[in-house]
């Protein structure tokens, strides 16, 4: 479904790749630690990738506009 | 279900729940249009800009459902709950891709509905009818399950119980909900969102600022959840078992392909000005999975508080009445409720708008007129919600949490023929309707295939077994099934169907070059 036009967004569009890479695989991050706050890894990268994807989008959304 | 009554929180419940309501009429004024004209009433005239949209979807995807039942599902197993975070973060990028173009073309063709899609690139009704009757009936259970929602925080305001008199408030919010939606349209549960919104973030803030400081901190209430699931064994702990990775992943990918195509999202998306309004909003709305998130973690803080329940849904407002004031404890109750009414009218005007226009105009009354249209919407809208209640207040919540897991997988079933019809691959309509009763069959199949209804379905791969969810493999053999056939009926040379679109209309207009 990532099979969107190219040619217009160029490799730019390749990057809201990345928060499926990096959520859906689990061995990087179903950890205690390291953690922050009293908040254990595993919840941490979870709300950390919140505002990453929020600034993908962004950096995608002035490519295309 | 007690008999004790919070006067307090009941008082500031019952305030601010009349003050929606009376919004609720009022809406109807607001952004004034037509209401006689479906495309006024059931999609607010095409004019909501990015802050309404943000408001109105963020108020209809994260639903008081999910108020009570992620908690609860982390209450209960811990980690594996989360998977609601990565589900609804990976969306966004979904929702950016696809659905600007959805808008562009329906805006375009004038579609107010994702099967009115379907007819028009694909020129099949049947196409569109199977897509219209699987968007109903994965919504159905959905608005039941808001109620739910609902009667959790009636019952803990210690009115309510049991028989048919304790569903009275119920009953009463309910109707309420129903006369408005009637009279205003999508115009109403967006004025309520506002409110709605606004009333859910205070509660939260409150509460995950509040609650840890009085339980010693989110270190020891992480601590204290981890003990008790080292305690209690099994497919439990604040990390996922190995076992549990797969299950988790595919359910938030699998979740994240569906959520869009639900009829309630998709009229959320539908009813914005702009495709660059929808843009905004796949930036903008991850901030409601934040809230989310902080959600979850009541589920923990329910645990470090020790809080005990009957039944793992009634978690929070348990946590809220051991921890919070009264009055606060009725603010936060009627956030829930409220937060239970706009997505529920969102979802019967989404559903009505497909039985209106691809189920009723096209098999029943062909002839049928502009004003027509809106009044069987407005009456169906009505049909669905009693619907709804009938089936709560028969005591059937357990029923209507099974159909909701199932209209998970079925409503993927709908996103081969949207999705790729957005895109230069065009399948045969046949072949994506045979593709679709595949899936539909295979994945009901799998859920019940173990006796109980399981999201997950484990496959062997190997020497290994894989518990994958349902929606993604049914999904899958829908896909090929659809390509396959497509490939056979071409060399047959079988009718494809009249595509009424064109290349551009899915193109927005560019603001710079």
């Amino acid at each position: 479904m990532e099979d969107t036009p190219v040619r217009r967004a160029g490799p730019w569009q390749l990057l809201l790749l990345l928060p499926f890479v990096a959520l859906l695989w689990l061995p990087f991050y179903n950890d205690v630690e390291p953690s922050f706050m009293g908040f254990p890894f595993f919840y941490w990268y979870q709300f950390l990738w919140v505002p990453l994807t929020s600034l993908i989008i962004y950096l995608v959304y002035r490519r295309v506009r | 279900m007690n008999g004790d009554i919070n006067w307090t929180a009941l008082v500031v419940f019952i305030l601010f729940f009349a003050l929606v309501t009376v919004l609720g009429f009022f809406a109807s004024r607001w952004k004034a249009g037509d209401l006689s004209q479906l495309h006024e009433w059931g999609l607010g005239g095409r004019r909501f800009g990015t802050w309404i949209t943000w408001f109105l979807v963020g108020g209809d995807f994260y639903t008081a459902y999910t108020v009570i039942a992620v908690p609860a599902v982390v209450f209960a197993t811990g980690a594996y709950g989360f998977f609601a975070l990565p589900y609804t973060i990976v969306v966004y990028p979904i929702v950016f891709t696809i659905m600007p173009r959805l808008w562009a073309v329906s805006k375009k063709h004038n579609f107010l509905t994702s099967a009115d899609f379907i007819e028009g690139r694909y020129g099949n009704r049947w196409l569109a009818l199977a897509v219209a009757f699987t968007g109903i009936l994965a919504t159905m259970p959905y608005i039941a399950l808001q109620l739910v929602g609902m009667q959790v925080v009636i019952g803990s305001l210690g009115i309510g119980g049991p028989g048919l008199a304790g569903e009275v408030p119920l009953i009463i919010a309910f109707l309420i909900l129903a006369l408005y939606t009637y009279s205003s349209g999508l115009r109403a549960p967006a004025m309520i969102a506002f409110v709605k919104d606004i009333m859910i973030y205070i509660v939260v803030i409150a509460a995950v600022a509040f609650i840890p400081i009085k339980l010693g901190g989110y270190a020891h209430v992480f601590q204290a959840a981890a003990d008790a699931f080292t305690a209690k064994g099994g497919a439990t702990g604040i990390t996922l078992k190995s076992s549990q990775m797969v299950p988790f992943a595919s359910l938030a990918l699998g979740s994240a392909l569906a959520a869009f195509m639900y009829p309630h999202t998709m009229t959320g998306v539908l009813s914005s000005s702009s495709g660059d309004v929808v843009r905004k909003n796949a930036m903008l709305l991850p901030a409601y999975t934040i809230l989310l998130g902080l959600i979850a973690l009541l589920g923990y803080m329910g645990i470090a508080a020790g809080v005990s329940v009957k039944s793992n849904t009634m978690v929070v407002p348990a946590l809220f009445q051991a921890i919070f004031p009264d009055w606060f404890v009725g603010f936060s109750f009627a956030a829930i409720a409220i937060g239970a009414l706009v997505p529920a009218a969102i979802m019967s005007i989404g559903a009505a708008n497909l039985f209106t226009r691809n189920v009723w105009k096209p098999f029943v009354n062909p002839h049928i007129k502009p004003e027509g249209e809106a009044t069987t919407a407005k009456l169906v809208s009505l049909v669905v919600k009693i619907g709804a209640l009938v089936f709560i207040i028969a005591d059937q919540a357990k029923f209507a949490i099974d159909l909701q897991l199932l209209g998970g997988v079925w409503i993927i079933q709908t996103f081969p023929a949207i999705v790729l019809g957005l895109y230069r691959t065009r399948l045969n309509p046949w072949a994506l309707l045979i593709g679709w009763g595949t899936g539909m069959v295979v994945g009901t199949w799998m859920a019940y295939s173990t006796g109980t209804i399981k999201p997950v379905f484990a496959l062997a791969l190997g020497d290994t077994t894989y518990s994958v969810y349902i929606g993604i493999l049914a999904g899958a053999l829908n896909l090929v099934v659809a390509f396959v056939l497509s490939f056979v009926f071409k060399a047959l040379g079988a009718g494809e169907g009249r595509d009424q679109t064109s290349a551009a209309d899915y193109e927005l207009a560019s603001k710079s070059a």
